[in-house]
């Protein structure tokens, strides 16, 4: 029961604190989670982050499987309502606000406050996934090689990072890198 | 090709109000075929374009204030729409369409994970999507702040963030609570509010999107 309430607001929190989007909450969510509660280890985090790599919808729905680790099918339960309730009413009520005010200055002076912020937090979650993904030469090369596919060309992100995991696959093997 | 706000002009009152089935249809085919930035693209083409339930100003505004307001930019952006759309119901249709499939498909690959933990393929294989990712994120990143990387005022603030969270591990909430306000009080409202250009750089992100889509 402990670990539920944890789980409940831990998440809740992180929802609330996401101001540009999942990612820019990758950091805080790590150490929480593996640092604070000891829920995951380092590598485990890693591993299911990736795992909503190539789930269809919100990359972020990973977190039930955080919560399932923690407390089986009832803890994934508890971690997606927390992550996604009060997450959702706030940007009911807060949109709504926001429409009446749409006249407002202080709206375009806040939406530009909040990109840079966002950036900068979304620039630390690829940080901290860098941190837990690339330890020699081939990791670094896919994750470059990633970089500059995209930025050269269009082409589904599935597939890519599908072509990275295959890529690290049979580097590992036939090295016996880890 | 004309863009999809020229060929909606009716206003609020002439359009129709979707029914909720449909408008749960839409979302939850969003969710299940949405991988990384497909799923706006595909939203706008559906609601925007194909049924003409919101007009495109009215999407493009949604999609801003989304990525202000904190949590999962797709998840409030179907909030927003579904409430624009059928009220607070509406917004809850929109947002449970979005997830349940990705949901679904989530728990079973937790599941296998968890029972195939010690397979050394698996792991080397998250490891490889995990790197790739990395790439795919800072893509991201480079794309939506292309503006505010080249301005040195939004430049100093991402980097006082990055710096912040990362290097001195300073906690999300203190970040927010400090850099926040901090921020907009360096862009409070000065002179005349500039409205004209305001969904360009919108516009612009959905041309690379609808491509990326579609190839």
């Amino acid at each position: 029961m402990q670990k539920l309430i944890s789980l409940a607001w831990v998440f809740a929190l992180l929802s609330i604190l996401a101001v540009g989007g999942g990612t820019a909450v990758l950091p805080e969510m790590q150490r929480m989670t593996v640092t604070q509660f000891h829920w995951v280890t380092e590598k485990q985090f890693r591993d299911i982050y990736s795992l909503g790599q190539v789930a269809p919808g919100p990359n972020m729905l990973m977190v039930m499987v955080i919560g399932y680790r923690v407390a089986g099918y009832l803890g994934s339960m508890v971690v997606a309502l927390a992550f996604f309730v009060p997450d959702c009413i706030l940007t009911l009520f807060a949109n709504r606000m926001w429409l009446r005010y749409s006249e407002s200055p202080w709206r375009l002076s806040i939406q530009r406050a909040m990109a840079p912020i966002a950036i900068g937090l979304m620039l630390s979650g690829t940080y901290s996934i860098a941190r837990l993904s690339i330890h020699n030469f081939m990791s670094f090369a896919i994750a470059a090689g990633t970089l500059g596919v995209l930025m050269w060309r269009r082409i589904n992100p599935l597939l890519l990072i599908s072509v990275g995991g295959l890529a690290y696959l049979i580097f590992s093997n036939l090295t016996g890198a880890q | 090709m004309s863009d999809a706000g020229a060929t909606i002009e009716a206003g609020p009152a002439a359009r129709r109000r979707p029914q909720l089935g449909e408008l749960f249809q839409v979302f939850l085919i969003a969710g299940a075929i949405s991988f990384g930035g497909g799923v706006l693209a595909y939203l706008r083409e559906y609601l925007v374009r194909n049924h003409g339930w919101i007009s495109d100003d009215e999407f493009l505004d949604a999609l801003e204030v989304s990525e202000t307001l904190p949590g999962l930019n797709s998840v409030n952006m179907s909030v927003i729409v579904g409430d624009r759309m059928r009220g607070a119901i509406g917004a809850a249709v929109a947002v449970i369409g979005l997830m349940l499939p990705g949901m679904i498909v989530m728990m079973t690959l937790g599941v296998l994970w968890e029972q195939q933990r010690h397979n050394s393929n698996i792991n080397h294989f998250l490891v490889g999507i995990a790197a790739s990712a990395v790439g795919l994120l800072l893509t991201v990143t480079l794309q939506l702040g292309h503006k505010q990387f080249v301005r040195p005022l939004d430049l100093s603030i991402i980097a006082v963030t990055f710096l912040a969270v990362s290097v001195f591990k300073i906690s999300l909430l203190w970040v927010l609570l400090v850099l926040g306000p901090a921020a907009v009080l360096l862009y409070q409202p000065r002179g005349a509010v500039e409205t004209a250009e305001r969904f360009t750089h919108l516009r612009e992100r959905f041309h690379s999107h609808r491509s990326h889509w579609r190839h």
